[in-house]
């Protein structure tokens, strides 16, 4: 099953990036997700591994997962290792006028599950398509929380400045 | 002194050969029907000879160890398992976190639902998918339900007739083992006990846990008891058949539930009302660090028991409805 969803940030590529690479956040802004862990000494990056849990239906499901290409401030994307089989990539491209618009693309099931698997998949899809637009909706608020809070420090020690 | 006696009767009920199969028990279990039609009614001798036969069938086919366990299958097949506990029973199962993330730990669940048990499904499929199937974990669980028509797929799951030897086995390689101490006689109560940790007595678990030096993690479950309408667990009935002791059968329990009607035995399942399933795991119990060097065996169990049976008051306090949840 392939999920596909997007949103447009007022922020620029680098903002949303920044914010998309620390593992610390995901919890913040992913929906659903339960768990999101680093496992090894790479924190972030190429080759970075993650433990990561998402509530579907009755269980936890998720497993592990590998940074598999790493374009920055343009794409991210994941692997399982271990776990329901997956595949995530984060797509970022700046508009005309300065914001970004980011994109999440999922793609999950199980090999050789069979009938089941392609119904269990059908089934799960409208709730993990919820998951990943309050994400992308969450991304959007925090990201931009994030640029207006760091414009206001900028005006603030400006002002700071000129009135020394 | 008379826990160590209780285990090591079910060893001998399990067969006591290393792979803990039952066919090294054979010659007892027609001993026991020799003996039996010879002392007995003509009626009980009959229906004792049945219950050994089947026994000897049931010996046949329980040959399952530790290897059956396949995780590719397990994996191929969790979204079935998902699907069912998913759509039909609405599952939920909470602070999963609770099982330590690695090494042998003993789960000790109470059980419900009859010969179905919902609540096993539920808590297997959530244990694969959190820690995933590769992590090693093992389910002990009645001879007549290894040796039923499912039983091959049981074993694949990585269930394993109940015995110590079994048990012990599971935990010195290092597995997660889920036990149900209340066992046939827990999971048939009738349903307006369905609120009640009921163990029987039985505190096997805590000596496992104890020699094995692993911590206690309580599994409680609610909805299970409310999948059909239990009546009785027809304590009275299994003894008049001897299958209590030809069978290691407790129960010939009775209950009303789909598509029967009248439900004697529940030897082939029934269809389960989609009782909405909410399973809790509780902080794990390092029994030496809370109990002493020593702990006593009887107090470790009311302990644990005591714990089960607030939290299934706390659970079943949400519940508006049975069925509903």
């Amino acid at each position: 099953m392939r999920l596909n969803e997007s949103i447009v940030i007022s922020a620029p590529p680098k903002l949303v990036w920044d914010y998309l690479a620390e593992p610390s956040n995901y919890l913040h802004f992913m929906s659903g997700i339960t768990r999101w862990e680093v496992t090894g000494e790479q924190r972030t990056g190429l080759g970075a591994r993650y433990r990561m849990l998402i509530r579907v239906g009755s269980a936890e499901v998720g497993g592990l997962i590998e940074i598999v290409e790493w374009q920055e401030q343009r794409d991210m994307a994941w692997s399982s290792v271990l776990g329901v089989d997956q595949r995530g990539r984060w797509r970022l491209r700046e508009l005309d006028d300065g914001r970004t618009r980011v994109e999440l693309r999922f793609a999950y099931g199980v090999a050789g599950s069979g009938i089941p698997g392609w119904i269990a998949e059908l089934v799960s899809a409208p709730q993990l398509g919820g998951h990943l637009r309050r994400s992308l909706r969450q991304l959007k608020s925090q990201v931009e929380h994030e640029r207006l809070r760091a414009e206001a420090a900028r005006r603030r020690s400006e002002r700071a400045a000129a009135a020394g | 002194m008379a826990d160590e006696a209780r285990l090591a009767e079910q060893a001998k009920h399990n067969g006591g050969s290393e792979d803990g199969s039952l066919r090294g028990r054979l010659p007892t279990l027609n001993g026991i029907s020799r003996a039996g039609g010879g002392v007995v009614s003509a009626g009980r001798g009959a229906a004792g000879g049945i219950a050994a036969g089947l026994a000897r069938r049931i010996g046949r086919r329980l040959t399952a160890n530790l290897d059956d366990r396949d995780p590719d299958y397990i994996r191929e097949n969790l979204s079935l398992a998902w699907l069912l506990t998913t759509l039909w029973f609405r599952g939920e199962v909470r602070n999963m976190g609770n099982v330590p993330e690695h090494g042998p730990v003993l789960l000790v669940a109470n059980h419900s639902g009859g010969n179905v048990t919902p609540d096993t499904l539920l808590f297997t499929l959530a244990f694969y998918t959190y820690f995933g199937v590769e992590r090693a974990f093992y389910q002990l669980a009645h001879n007549l339900v290894l040796a039923s028509p499912g039983g091959q797929i049981l074993r694949r799951y990585g269930t394993v007739p109940a015995s110590p030897e079994n048990a012990q086995r599971a935990l010195d390689a290092g597995a997660a083992l889920l036990v149900y101490p209340g066992g046939d006689w827990e999971v048939h109560r009738p349903s307006w006990e369905r609120n009640k940790v009921d163990f029987a007595g039985r505190k096997g678990f805590v000596r496992l846990a104890l020699d094995a030096r692993v911590p206690i993690v309580p599994v409680v479950s609610i909805g299970g008891q409310e999948t059909a309408l239990f009546l009785s667990h027809g304590g009275r009935l299994a003894r008049a058949l001897r299958v209590d002791r030809t069978m290691r059968l407790k129960v010939i329990p009775i209950s009303l539930a789909l598509p029967w009607g009248i439900n004697v035995g529940d030897l082939l399942g029934h269809i389960p009302l989609p009782a909405k399933l909410t399973v809790e795991v509780l902080a794990p119990i390092d029994l030496r660090a809370q109990f002493g060097e020593a702990p006593d065996v009887d107090e470790v169990y009311e302990h644990v028991t005591t714990l089960m049976q607030e939290t299934l008051e706390t659970l079943a306090a949400e519940r508006r409805l049975p069925v509903i949840g």
